[in-house]
């Protein structure tokens, strides 16, 4: 709740500051009521300031709930306690005596070597106890550990600081609170703050250091460009395999209805059938290996390249094949002149909806069954709650994801330069 | 015997619901070679069906065409054809386009180049050759169309409306430009057209068809063609016999149109 009202917080003041100051620099034409063409999407173009805004606030709203190093401590959010706090307990024996104690607790990094703080015992039944707790952790603090009056003669805490306690009461303590477990013994919990706890989410620049050291060292036997680079390698393997058995599918189905009728059915089946749902009969029929990734990557990419063939060829304008063919054109020249140029467009459409899911699908395949790849890294770095492995994982995903599109984008303008242009 | 001639024609088409549509009826007809003969007709009267079967892009049901006592059974590269848009090829560029019908036939490539930079230079577009098509006017875009209908050099060339796409002013200009191609090459050339003031431009025959079914309703043998050979076609159109002509046609043709609306209404 915190991070949404703080993230719509931004989003607003960027919003009016930015108004702010292009103040009398924006348009005043028509396009500045773009508002009002519902529907002309082409009226409405990204604002660049609002981009590079959003993509910075992304990383400090990370930045400020993970305590960074990257941005002044001002700017973080209330952290969880370290340090060492104190609280008092009264302990009441059979007879109905009371008497007080002080509990030292030590709240440090978990992992982080600490040294118990030194306490006098104290006088009275009940003694000084010192404890150890981890930053964002519990602890049980058997404080009648080493009173004179024992827990077995009846003597029980009925205070922490002062407040009366019974079973599972909470006090507020500095530094934290203690709860009073159903067996009478203090429970300590360190103030957690706002901030998130390494284990859900490391701050940036611990993902950013672990990616050298993985991109150096590797992870579990591969270097990291062995994983992507596999993960790549299927990907294009199977789409290649998908596209060279598609586009002649989708061109004889487009062609004959022969080919269209016995197809059809096959097609439009297995199209809704997402490409996930065929994992485990992959794994059945050909275990975990590469055989197993690149059919089904190729099944992916298979029913949409299919497709995307059979729009491009039935899309064709008949005045197109007539005006061939009143020039004297053969079949087999207006095939390879005119048919097949005509659907390179849907074909490349079709091969950039196929790369993404491809994509989509290798990363999740892995993630099920893999000794190595992008996926498979993350969901052993989970499995070992190394959070920034996971994290650096996902963000080297969608950048990837992301550059197979651009790729796609640029070779499509290169390639097919009339695309919607008739 | 040189020149088309179309006997006894009739059009059919099956609907899906059982029933039929007779879109052509008993059209016969004969054009010298070098003819211009523009066809008109409310909407639905078959000029375009009878513009297709003369193309070989439909089988009529009955009739016999012969093109130069050659019986017409399919499309052929005698008779070229230019529709009213779309029809470019968008992946190549200008000079590939006009250059379509040699290369299927093989020509040899300086023979090709020579006619495309000829007939660039006839249509004017010679400074465009290596543009791509959609990246021209849409007047431009026709006269990439007449061009490359040129190149192939047929016998007769089919117009489906090839200027009804284009604005007022360049319409003016390309029906000049029709005119002096037709004059220049000596081609057959039958222009299927809504506009009447165009088809009595460029029609030294003019036929009006009549709807359902599809059949010649009247046949004209107009001066203004040839009047507007490298002439004001303005000029042409203030010729006293144009207007009366153009009443005329156009009233006959209201006549039908409003025939097809009486009918609708009583179906109903």
């Amino acid at each position: 709740m915190i991070p949404l009202i703080l993230y719509v917080a931004i989003f607003v003041a960027a919003f009016f500051v930015v108004r702010m100051a292009s103040e009398g620099r924006g348009t005043k034409d028509y396009t500045s009521l773009k508002t009002v063409t519902f529907g002309d999407e082409s009226a409405v173009r990204p604002n660049r300031a609002a981009s590079i805004i959003s993509v910075l606030s992304i990383f400090f709203m990370w930045a400020t709930f993970t305590g960074s190093a990257l941005i002044p401590s001002v700017l973080h959010m209330p952290g969880p306690f370290e340090g060492t706090t104190t609280f008092n307990y009264t302990v009441e024996n059979a007879a109905g005596e009371q008497d007080d104690a002080t509990v030292t607790v030590l709240v440090r990094p978990q992992g982080e070597d600490a040294v118990k703080p030194e306490v006098e015992a104290g006088d009275g039944f009940a003694k000084n106890d010192t404890a150890i707790v981890n930053k964002w952790g519990t602890k049980v603090i058997v404080v009648q550990g080493n009173d004179d009056a024992k827990k077995a003669d009846g003597a029980k805490v009925v205070a922490i600081n002062g407040e009366p306690v019974v079973a599972r009461s909470t006090v507020v303590v500095d530094g934290g609170s203690v709860t009073l477990t159903d067996k009478g013994t203090p429970n300590f919990k360190a103030k957690t703050g706002w901030q998130m706890a390494p284990l859900y989410l490391p701050p940036p620049e611990k993902v950013w250091a672990r990616t050298l050291e993985i991109a150096s060292e590797g992870y579990r036997n591969f270097s990291l460009w062995e994983h992507v680079g596999y993960s790549l390698f299927r990907v294009v393997v199977g789409f290649l395999f998908g596209a060279i058995i598609g586009i002649p599918l989708g061109y004889a189905m487009g062609l004959s209805n022969w080919f269209r009728g016995w197809f059809d059915p096959i097609v439009e089946f297995m199209r809704p059938v997402p490409p996930l749902a065929l994992i485990p009969l992959i794994i059945i029929w050909f275990g975990i290996g590469e055989t197993g990734k690149i059919i089904l990557l190729f099944l992916a990419a298979l029913w949409i390249m299919a497709i995307a063939a059979r729009s491009g060829v039935s899309g064709v304008n008949i005045a197109k094949v007539h005006a061939a063919y009143s020039l004297g054109a053969s079949k087999p020249q207006i095939m390879r002149h005119v048919i097949i140029p005509n659907s390179l467009p849907e074909i490349f459409t079709g091969a950039r909806v196929a790369m993404g899911v491809c994509w989509g699908t290798v990363v999740a395949a892995e993630l099920v069954a893999a000794s190595q790849g992008a996926g498979m890294m993350i969901m052993v770095a989970a499995k070992f709650q190394q959070t920034d492995i996971v994290v650096m994982g996902i963000i080297m995903i969608g950048v990837i994801g992301f550059g197979i599109d651009l790729l796609m984008r640029w070779a499509e303008k290169i390639l097919v330069p009339w695309k919607g242009k008739s | 015997m040189s020149g088309l001639s179309i006997d006894k024609l009739s059009m059919r088409f099956d609907l899906p619901n059982g029933g039929s549509v007779q879109a052509l009826k008993d059209v016969s007809l004969n054009l010298k070679a070098g003819e211009l003969m523009s066809v008109l007709g409310p909407s639905g009267c078959g000029k375009t069906t009878l513009l297709n079967i003369v193309a070989g892009f439909l089988a009529p049901t009955e009739g016999v065409m012969e093109l130069n006592g050659k019986r017409i059974s399919g499309p052929d590269a005698d008779r070229g054809m230019v529709f009213q848009q779309g029809a470019l090829f968008e992946w190549m560029s200008v000079r590939e386009n006009v250059g379509f019908g040699p290369s299927m036939k093989g020509m040899p490539k300086a023979d090709k180049a020579e006619i495309v930079d000829h007939l660039l230079d006839v249509v004017g577009l010679q400074d465009f050759k290596e543009k791509a098509v959609y990246e021209l006017s849409g007047g431009m875009q026709q006269r990439v169309a007449l061009a490359r209908c040129l190149a192939n050099d047929p016998d007769v060339i089919l117009m489906d409306e090839p200027l009804g796409a284009l604005d007022a002013l360049t319409r003016e200009k390309m029906q000049g430009l029709v005119l002096k191609l037709w004059k220049e090459t000596g081609k057959t050339i039958i222009l299927i057209t809504h506009s009447v003031e165009e088809a009595l431009l460029l029609g030294e025959r003019l036929i009006v068809m009549a709807p359902r079914p599809g059949r010649i309703h009247k046949e004209y043998r107009l001066p203004f063609a040839e009047m507007g050979v490298d002439a004001d076609l303005r000029e042409v159109k203030k010729h006293p016999d144009f207007a009366v002509k153009r009443e005329e046609i156009l009233e006959m043709i209201w006549d039908m149109e409003e025939e097809i609306m009486g009918r609708t209404e009583e179906s109903k």
